[in-house]
Parts: structure tokens; C-alpha cells; sequence
């Protein structure tokens, strides 16, 4: 028996398009806008303006305070003009336009290729040197990963849990980084675990991989500590919460952090980026983003330059299919439909998904003729259709009962709903208030 | 026969006695007393329990006026001056006279205006669709037209104008109780004054984008250009963030800022029909 | 580009399942049932079927169509299953004007006058049942003979009434047991009563089908028959001459009908598995309760009327293991 979550799941189609398509590299385009609030946190603070020249890997914008992170130049170029642009909620956000000329790169950056398994830095200076390069939680969340490294006081983690169980339908971006970089990303796995001082890191890995599973399981061999769990392929499993109930089998207290089970949870995208920076002196200015869909001619993963706007991305993937309806930033549980192809690239996008038009469009919902589907699916153990209720009733006091703060917005419900419902739209905004609500409170 | 009637008589008659002693006596000890004004005050309220006056419903609100040793910061819109007055004169107390306001929307990126630019397909509310992103158009402050004021008001005083994007007040069914306030996610409705016959001069807009970025969105976008700051003698307008904003306490309501707006931002209503002189006044400022 | 993109909140992608296709597979589950009721009943039962099922169907669309005026929802495969539940409820000889009414009982009053699918709190055949029982109580309860056993038009009374005689007259079991089938043509079906409950082996069939198709989950079914089951035992225990073997219990009359075909009803039981189970043994326990010590023969339909008005309160108070609570 595979291990996995004890509490609902569904499993969508996956659809793994890209699959064993190798990373290639996109080529760097013409302009960029790089937004300074590409995490959760403070947005970062310029540090460039209008007719500055910049290089690759060169801070333009500073992180503003702990729970924040720098933003480095992923092009070389000429700062066009610090200005507003929306990001991929529409709305206008600060960020910095560049013009590209050349690829000139910061001469602290080692490119060579080569793998570079020793380090001697203290567990300090590694989430000094994590911090300095601007590096966030890879897997969607783009939470600052040396905020995690620190744990609250009192608090302990006993183990590291590296996620590459990539559960979204579609997404392939972490699976073929651990087929190309596995050692990379042990290696930084081994440092994660240095900085945090614990002894273990368990790789989860769903087993619709079974190509990773085999490849990191013999590189682990060379590795202290380090280990390879396969998971039963389950929709959430990518949920920090859900992984660790999966691996460890512990059950993190409602509204309480994973570190109070001592866990902590990265993506395996975050380890070959802190390989990066700590081996190679290289800021996150770029990741692997996968460009797929059912119509798309080729679905493709890419290098990208963090920055790069979407259609460049959709052309070489050989351009927007005709009957394109959506376009998903992210995987189609739970990324965000964005209304421009301009929006960039950022720190957070793991994939970009087309969507054809039939497809797109959710249709008429009728009434709940409580199946309980969506109770049995909730990997949170909630009652969604109640919450929707609730939350359309604007009821929020008794929401806040029923725990809707605990929702991970995995989509679960809805996706199962077989009367269409738009279960966690109604759930997202009761949570919404209820948080706003309780944040009043607290004042 | 009869002895059983007695019997059901007798037994009937003890348990009721019982019984009410038990209940005079219970009454007497759990008595809460009330002051007999609340009950006053409250039915001099248009019992709408709309909230409009900050309290819970029209009771919470006779309870507070009942406390209260000033009416200063009390005031029952719906009821306006008359009501509070009724209220004031019944607690011996002086009411403040307000000004009556009404609901304005600073939107009027109606569909032929503001060109939609996506879809959303989701459930029909402005917050859930102000939640996942910035609207159907291009215009991120603008109405997202699924109607939460329509839901909110209590009046039956908005149209959601089917068809037209933005919804419209009824302003005579208005009674500035500001549930619609609080419930447009993008804080485009303002309580205002109230001019007589309801006329009404509002920058409709909200774009705090640059000129160019808000008239893209929108053709009748304000762009910040200051010429009804300049036209206005009252120094009713100012423009803060690339946008107009007319001070309702200062207008005069002369329309001189109308005419000037290159971009038809600042809209009058309930005006009658202008006359001809009008339209060379508008000709002569766009030449 | 000219077309426009659609946005929407995530999740972007939907199961194929839909509230249709639910329904209809309900309906495939009880095929069975109804073809071998119209091999013992003859076209008795599949003019009763049709009526029914034509009766609740019309109601439905005359009552959202013209009384509430809204768009009719006869399509959604729900008034089909209220049709042929009512009919499986009633027997083969029932005059058609009483089907009918019960058809307005069940549609009208039990489901539309809360609100619709979803919004009613009493399984609606049962309501059209139970409201027929009560003001035809004649009719409901002669029921032809079978068929099979080659005397027609003649009717008879249940296995479930026979032994309801016994206990109310102070017969001795054994003194009757001689009148009632065999266990195992009650297992199949070849027994008198109601359309649909005759044949146990058939709903059990159909109630696997259901499972499979993840229609319904095993907890009210085995909840219902298990407490039904250890109840009889216990009685028949202390006294096999009063109380009756456990295996009539459990097959004649309606339970399994009931367990499998309409305390499963998605609406209107709980949403827990624990709650379920609380509904199963509620039921359970009621109808026994009725068949021993009550004056009507059966009581499947009263005691699902019964647990069905506590299933918000089930709701209300049992609640799913939530992840990171309490343990």
C-alpha cells in the first residue's frame, strides 16, 4: 500500500502532456517587467530607476522588511521606467520594465554546469545567503523560504519534507527538474537541512513518476539523511498539510504552522534554487515553467527569465491555439485565469495552461441535492456545501464555527460537485470576511 | 357519571391555580425592567431595520437614543430631519438638523463605453468577482455590474439596468442608509447631498490610472486633466491621484464643469433639458 | 485575438459527474426490480408503474410551470425516481385516480412545497405512500396473490400480515408458519405484497449496482437491516413462539426496499457516515419497533419519515473528522 493522506482527495485526470519533454532553455526576449511583489509579504522597494544599466543577477529592488525578499534583474539591459502594470490578478502593481541588450551576467555567478556536492558555510550564513538571493517557496505559495528556515521560538523541526509530488493535473515543471537536476537538488536538500539543523528530508514523489522515484532512490543512496517516499497518486497531496500527513503521518493542528509537528515542507523547484544560490552564487532570476494544454502543438518545459511575458512563452510552445478559452496561470485545480497574455512570468508560475473553449466555461449549476460528495472529498474534513450556505448567506460568525478558516482552497469541492455548484467561490469569500473579520477583532 | 366530571373539574382547577401561582411568582422574580420610552421612540422609527444609522436595527437604535444625552451623532437617515425630530421632541431633548444625503455612483462605464476586454465565469457577485481579478474590462477600478447594491438595498432604490453594466439610483427611493457602500467591493458608492429635485453633478469615475491608461479603458474616463478644477469658481473640485472629485458641500451646481470635460467623466442628472445655449457653450469650450 | 478569455476562480477543470447521470443510474438499479414485479404481477404492475411515473412527471412540470413558475426541472431524472419509488410502494391492483393522488401527495407536498430537489426534508414516494395508507387504507392493503401461484384475482394478505395477526390474536408461531412462503421464495420474490419490495435477492442486486457506482455508500443500508436484523434476533431468542424467525423480518415487507432504495436517498439522509449510521439504526429500530408491538403490519415508511425529520439535526450535530482537530 502507498502512502497517502488520510482524509479525502479526489484524482482528476492528469494529463501529463509534457511530461518527457526536457527543459529548454526560452530565449531571452526583447523587454521584461519585473513586478517587486512576486511573494507573500511586504513588496520589495526599487533600487533602480529610469536609464539605469543593470546586469543579470543584479538587485533592483530590496526586500523591505523579514517577511519579504529582493528582486534581481533577470536580463541585462537598460531600466526602462519603474511604472504600474497589472500582475496576473489584473490589478496595477509597481515593477520594473527593462530593455534588453546582450546577456551579460554579474561576475559572482558560477555558469559552468558542473555539480559542486560540498559546502562549509554555518547554518547562519545559509539563510543569510537564501535571503540575499531573493528565493521563495517555487511550488505556487512563493513564501520566503528563510523565513520558514527560521522556526518561531521554542520550536523545533525534526525533519525536512521536500515536495515533488506535482499532484495539479498538467504540471510537469518539478518532474523533469528532478529527472535533469536530481543531484542538484539532493544537494540542496542537504543544505535546507543544514541551515534548519535537522538529521532527515523525506522526497515525496507521486507514483504517476515512477521515472523520478527510480532516479532520486538510487541518488539518495550517496546522501546521509535523505530519503524517497512514493505517494499514491491523490489530489491534494501537494497541500504542505496533506504532505505531511502522508509522509509522517502527523496531523497539523488546525490553524497552527507545520512546524508544530516539527516538519517543514519545500518544494523541489525552492532546493535546486537554493543549490543555485549557495553553489553557485546565483540569484532566483529564472525558473522552469511548463507550457501545456490540450490544444497546444507543443507542450513544452522552459527555462524562463523571471519577467518574460506570457505570449512569448505561448509562441514557442507554437503559438495560442484558435480555440483557446482560458489561460491558467498555474495548474487547473488551483491557478488563477488570467485576462492579458502580458502579464509576466514570475517567481510563483509553475506552468501556464490553455484551455480550450469548451472547456473554459463552467455552465449553469443547479440545486445541491446534498450527495455529500464534497464532504467525503475534503481533505480538510470540512462540509463544503454547508460553508456555501453560509457563506452566501452571509452567516459569518457561524463560518468561523465551521472552521472555513481551515480551507487550503484545493478545489476538491467543486470539482467534485456533480450538480455544478460553485462551492469554494462562496467558501473563498466567506473566508475572506471571516478573516477580515477576525483580524478586527484582534486589534 | 358525574362524580367523574367533579373529579376532572377539581383536578383541572388545582393544576391551573398551581400553575399561575408558580407563574406570578417566577414573572415577578425574573422582571426585567424597561425603560417604556424605548418602545415610544421605536415606533416613531420607519422601522426599517436597515442599519443606516450604524445600530443593529431600529430597537438598538431607540436604546441608544434612549441613553444618549445629546442627538448629535444620532440620526435615522430613512426618518431623516422630520423623524429625528419626533424622537427628540418625545425624550425632551433637541434634534441636530442634517443635511439629507443620497447614494452617488462614480461609474459610468456602461457597456458602449468601456469595451469589455474578458469573461468571468463564476458565481455572479461583485466580491467574489473582485476577488479573483480586476474586472471584464480593462478598467481595474470600475463597476463589475453582478449587482451586490442591488442585493443590499433594502429600497428597491437601485437598477441594475439590465443590459448596461452599471446600475443607477433611484433617488427617490434613496434613503442614504449605505448598505450598498459597504457592499460594492470596488467603493464606488458615495453618500452625498441631497440637491432638491435630487439633481446630481459626480465625476463618475474612479480610474486613478495616468490619462492615457484610463481613457483606453474607457471613453468617458476621467483623466485627470484639471480643467473643471480651473472652471469651478467654488473650489468645489480638486483632482488628487488623476482624479477629479467634486466636494457635494461647495457645488453650486452652475454645470460649468460639465461642459469643459473633454471626456464626459462628470455627468448631471435629473437636470432639465439644456437649451440651446448650451450646446454653443460646449462648442465654444472644445474649440 | 477577437475572442475573448474567460476568467474564472479556480478550479478549472469538473468531474464528468452530474447530478443526472446520478439519478439515472438509481433508476437503471431499480430495472430489475420492476421487470420481475411485472413477471409475477402481470401489466398490472407496469400500468400502476406508468401511471405513477406519467402522474409524478406531469405535476412536477404543471406545478413549476404554472404555480411557482419557474423553469421545469423534469429532466433532472428526480420526479422519474419519485414515480417508480411510489409505485414500487403500492400494490398491483390499486385503482388509477388513488395512484394519481398519491403522485400530487408525494410531488406536491413532499417535495415541491419545500422548495424543490434538494430542499425536502421527507423522502416524496414515502410521502405519497404514507399519505395513501392512511386515507385508503383498503385498497393499500389488499394486494392481488401472486401470480406465480396460479390463482388469480384473488387477493391476499402479506407474510408481514400474517404474522402481525398472530401476535395480535395470541396465535403461536407455529401455528401460522405453515401459511408463509418459504425463505427462499421470499428471497426471490415469490411472494404477494407491494411492486417492488417482494424480491430481496433483486434490490440487493441493484443496491450492489448503486454501490458500485459510488451512487451510495454501504453505512444506512447495513446500518438499517443489521439493527433490524439483531432486534428480531434477540426477541425471537426469548420467545420463538411470540416473536418470529429473524429471516421473515428481514425478508418481507419493505425493508429492503426501504434500506436500499429510500433511506439512501441522498436529500434527505444524513451527510456523515457516522450520521448514516445514526439514520440506519434509527430506522431500524423504529420499524421493529412497529412490526412487534405497533397495529400496522409495517412500519419501514413511517420509521424513514421519522429519521428523515431528525436528519438536519443529525447534520447539525455530527460533523466529519476534521483534519487537525482534537483527536
Amino acid at each position: 500500500m502507498l502512502k497517502t493522506f488520510k482524509l479525502g482527495g479526489v484524482h482528476p485526470p492528469e494529463n501529463k502532456l509534457s511530461a518527457d519533454k526536457k527543459i529548454e532553455i526560452l530565449p531571452i526576449p526583447k523587454t521584461v517587467f519585473i513586478p517587486v511583489a512576486q511573494h507573500i509579504g511586504a513588496p520589495a522597494t526599487p533600487t533602480v530607476k529610469r536609464g539605469d544599466e543593470v546586469k543579470v543577477g543584479q538587485i533592483i529592488a530590496k526586500s523591505s522588511s523579514f517577511v519579504s525578499t529582493n528582486i534581481h534583474s533577470s536580463v541585462s539591459g537598460k531600466v526602462k521606467k519603474v511604472d504600474l502594470s497589472g500582475d496576473s490578478s489584473g490589478y496595477s502593481k509597481q515593477g520594473i520594465f527593462i530593455d534588453v541588450s546582450g546577456d551579460e551576467w554579474i561576475e559572482d555567478i558560477d555558469r559552468s554546469e558542473n555539480l559542486v556536492k560540498e559546502f562549509d558555510l554555518d547554518g547562519r550564513k545559509i539563510v543569510q545567503k537564501i535571503q540575499d538571493a531573493g528565493i521563495v517557496g517555487l511550488g505556487g505559495a512563493t513564501f520566503p523560504t528563510h523565513v520558514k528556515l527560521v522556526p518561531p521560538k521554542g520550536m523545533k523541526a525534526e525533519v525536512l519534507l521536500i515536495n515533488g509530488v506535482e499532484c495539479e493535473p498538467y504540471l510537469t515543471s518539478d518532474h523533469r527538474l528532478m529527472l535533469e537536476k536530481g543531484d542538484e537538488i539532493l544537494v540542496g536538500t542537504q543544505i535546507l537541512m543544514k541551515a534548519m539543523n535537522v538529521e532527515k528530508a523525506v522526497i515525496g514523489i507521486e507514483n504517476n513518476k515512477p521515472d523520478a522515484i527510480k532516479l532520486l532512490s538510487e541518488k539518495v543512496k550517496n546522501y546521509k539523511g535523505l530519503s524517497v517516499v512514493a505517494l499514491k497518486v491523490q489530489y491534494p497531496q501537494g497541500g504542505e498539510k496533506q504532505l505531511i500527513n502522508a509522509v509522517t503521518g502527523k496531523e497539523v493542528p488546525s490553524g497552527g504552522l507545520p512546524i508544530a509537528v516539527g516538519a517543514v515542507v519545500s518544494n523541489v523547484g525552492t532546493a535546486f534554487a537554493v543549490y543555485e544560490a549557495i553553489q553557485k552564487n546565483k540569484p532566483l532570476f529564472e525558473r522552469v515553467v511548463t507550457i501545456t494544454g490540450k490544444g497546444v502543438a507543443n507542450p513544452s518545459n522552459f527555462k524562463v527569465r523571471i519577467g518574460t511575458a506570457t505570449t512569448e512563452l505561448i509562441e514557442a510552445a507554437g503559438g495560442l491555439p484558435e480555440n483557446t478559452g482560458k489561460v491558467i496561470s498555474g495548474g487547473p485545480m488551483m491557478g488563477r485565469a488570467i485576462a492579458s497574455l502580458d502579464i509576466p512570468v514570475t517567481k510563483g508560475t509553475s506552468g501556464i495552461l490553455l484551455m480550450p473553449e469548451q472547456e473554459s466555461v463552467r455552465g449553469d449549476y443547479i440545486s445541491c441535492i446534498r450527495c455529500s460528495r464534497c464532504v467525503s472529498v475534503c481533505p480538510m474534513g470540512l462540509e463544503p456545501y454547508l460553508l456555501m450556505t453560509l457563506g452566501e448567506k452571509h452567516v459569518f460568525d457561524r463560518l468561523e464555527d465551521e472552521k472555513v478558516m481551515d480551507c487550503i482552497e484545493c478545489g476538491s469541492c467543486s470539482y467534485t460537485c456533480p450538480s455544478n455548484r460553485p462551492l469554494l467561490d462562496y467558501i473563498r469569500f466567506g473566508k475572506a470576511k471571516v478573516g477580515q473579520i477576525m483580524r478586527s477583532r484582534k486589534k | 357519571m358525574s362524580i367523574t366530571i367533579v373529579y376532572t373539574i377539581a383536578t383541572l382547577s388545582i393544576i391551573g391555580t398551581a400553575a399561575a401561582v408558580i407563574l406570578y411568582f417566577v414573572a415577578q422574580k425574573f422582571k426585567v425592567f424597561e425603560d417604556p420610552r424605548i418602545d415610544q421612540v421605536e415606533e416613531a422609527l420607519p422601522s426599517a431595520n436597515c442599519g443606516g444609522c450604524g445600530y443593529a436595527g431600529c430597537r438598538a437604535f431607540a436604546e441608544a437614543c434612549v441613553k444618549a444625552s445629546d442627538l448629535g451623532n444620532l440620526n435615522c437617515p430613512v426618518g431623516g430631519n422630520e423623524t429625528m425630530n419626533d424622537v427628540a421632541s418625545l425624550l425632551g431633548l433637541e434634534a441636530v438638523k442634517k443635511d439629507p444625503r443620497v447614494a452617488y455612483i462614480r461609474c459610468n462605464g456602461t457597456c458602449d463605453h468601456r469595451p469589455k476586454t474578458s469573461n468571468f465565469d463564476g458565481a455572479t457577485t461583485c466580491a467574489i468577482s473582485a476577488s479573483v481579478y480586476s474586472g471584464e474590462s480593462d478598467c481595474e477600478f470600475g463597476c463589475l455590474g453582478h449587482g451586490d447594491c442591488v442585493d443590499s438595498c433594502e429600497f428597491d432604490a437601485i437598477d441594475l439596468r439590465a443590459g448596461m453594466g452599471v446600475p443607477l439610483i433611484l433617488d427617490d427611493k434613496c434613503v442614504a442608509c449605505g448598505a450598498c457602500v459597504e457592499a460594492c467591493p470596488k467603493d464606488l458608492i458615495e453618500l452625498r447631498k441631497k440637491f432638491p429635485k435630487n439633481r446630481k453633478i459626480v465625476v463618475a469615475c474612479r480610474n486613478e490610472a495616468k490619462g492615457g491608461v484610463a481613457r483606453k479603458a474607457c471613453k468617458v474616463a476621467c483623466i485627470g486633466c484639471g480643467k473643471c478644477e480651473k472652471e469651478c469658481k467654488f473650489d468645489a473640485i480638486t483632482i488628487v491621484n488623476n482624479l477629479a472629485f467634486i466636494d457635494s458641500d461647495k457645488c453650486k451646481l452652475c454645470r460649468k464643469c460639465v461642459a469643459v470635460c473633454p471626456t464626459n467623466a462628470i455627468i448631471e442628472l435629473n437636470f432639465p433639458p439644456r437649451k440651446i445655449k448650451v450646446v454653443e457653450k460646449k462648442e465654444n469650450s472644445t474649440a | 485575438m477577437n475572442k475573448l478569455l474567460t476568467v474564472s476562480p479556480s478550479p478549472h477543470v469538473h468531474t464528468n459527474d452530474t447530478t443526472q447521470k446520478i439519478m439515472y443510474r438509481v433508476v437503471y438499479a431499480m430495472l430489475p426490480v420492476l421487470v420481475w414485479s411485472v413477471f409475477v404481477f402481470g401489466l398490472d404492475a407496469l400500468r400502476v408503474t406508468l401511471i405513477a411515473v406519467v402522474a409524478t412527471l406531469a405535476f412536477e412540470y404543471l406545478i413549476q410551470k404554472y404555480l411557482i413558475k419557474i423553469k421545469p426541472t423534469i429532466t433532472d431524472g428526480s420526479a422519474l425516481i419519485t414515480g417508480i419509488l411510489l409505485s414500487f410502494n403500492v400494490p398491483s391492483n390499486l385503482p388509477w385516480w388513488i395512484i394519481v393522488i398519491g403522485a400530487l401527495a408525494a410531488v406536491g407536498i413532499g417535495k415541491l412545497s419545500f422548495g424543490g430537489l434538494g430542499a425536502n426534508i421527507f423522502n416524496p414516494a414515502l410521502v405519497g405512500r404514507v399519505f395513501l395508507l392512511i386515507s385508503f387504507p383498503v385498497q393499500m392493503t389488499s394486494w392481488p396473490v401472486n401470480t406465480q401461484s396460479g390463482v388469480d384475482a384473488v387477493t391476499a394478505a402479506t407474510p408481514l400480515g400474517v404474522i402481525k395477526e398472530s401476535i395480535l390474536n395470541g396465535v403461536p408461531i407455529s401455528d401460522i408458519i405453515g401459511k408463509l412462503p418459504s425463505p427462499v421464495d421470499m428471497l426471490i420474490g415469490n411472494i404477494g405484497g407491494s411492486l417492488g419490495e417482494i424480491s430481496a435477492i433483486l434490490i440487493i442486486i441493484g443496491g450492489l449496482y448503486m454501490l458500485w457506482k459510488k451512487v451510495i455508500t454501504w453505512h444506512i443500508p447495513v446500518a438499517v437491516i443489521g439493527t433490524v436484523a439483531v432486534i428480531a434476533s434477540i426477541f425471537w431468542l426469548i420467545n420463538p413462539e411470540v416473536y418470529i424467525n429473524p429471516v421473515y423480518h428481514l425478508l418481507t415487507g419493505g425493508l429492503m426496499l426501504g434500506a436500499v432504495f429510500m433511506a439512501t436517498d441522498m436529500v434527505t439522509s444524513p451527510m456523515t457516515p457516522k450520521g448514516q449510521i445514526i439514520f440506519g439504526v434509527g430506522i431500524g429500530v423504529i420499524t421493529i419497533s412497529i412490526r412487534l408491538f405497533g397495529s400496522y403490519p409495517e412500519g419501514i415508511s413511517f420509521a424513514i419519515l421519522i429519521m428523515n425529520a431528525f436528519t438536519p439535526l443529525i447534520n447539525n450535530y455530527v460533523k466529519p473528522k476534521r483534519f487537525g482537530g482534537k483527536q
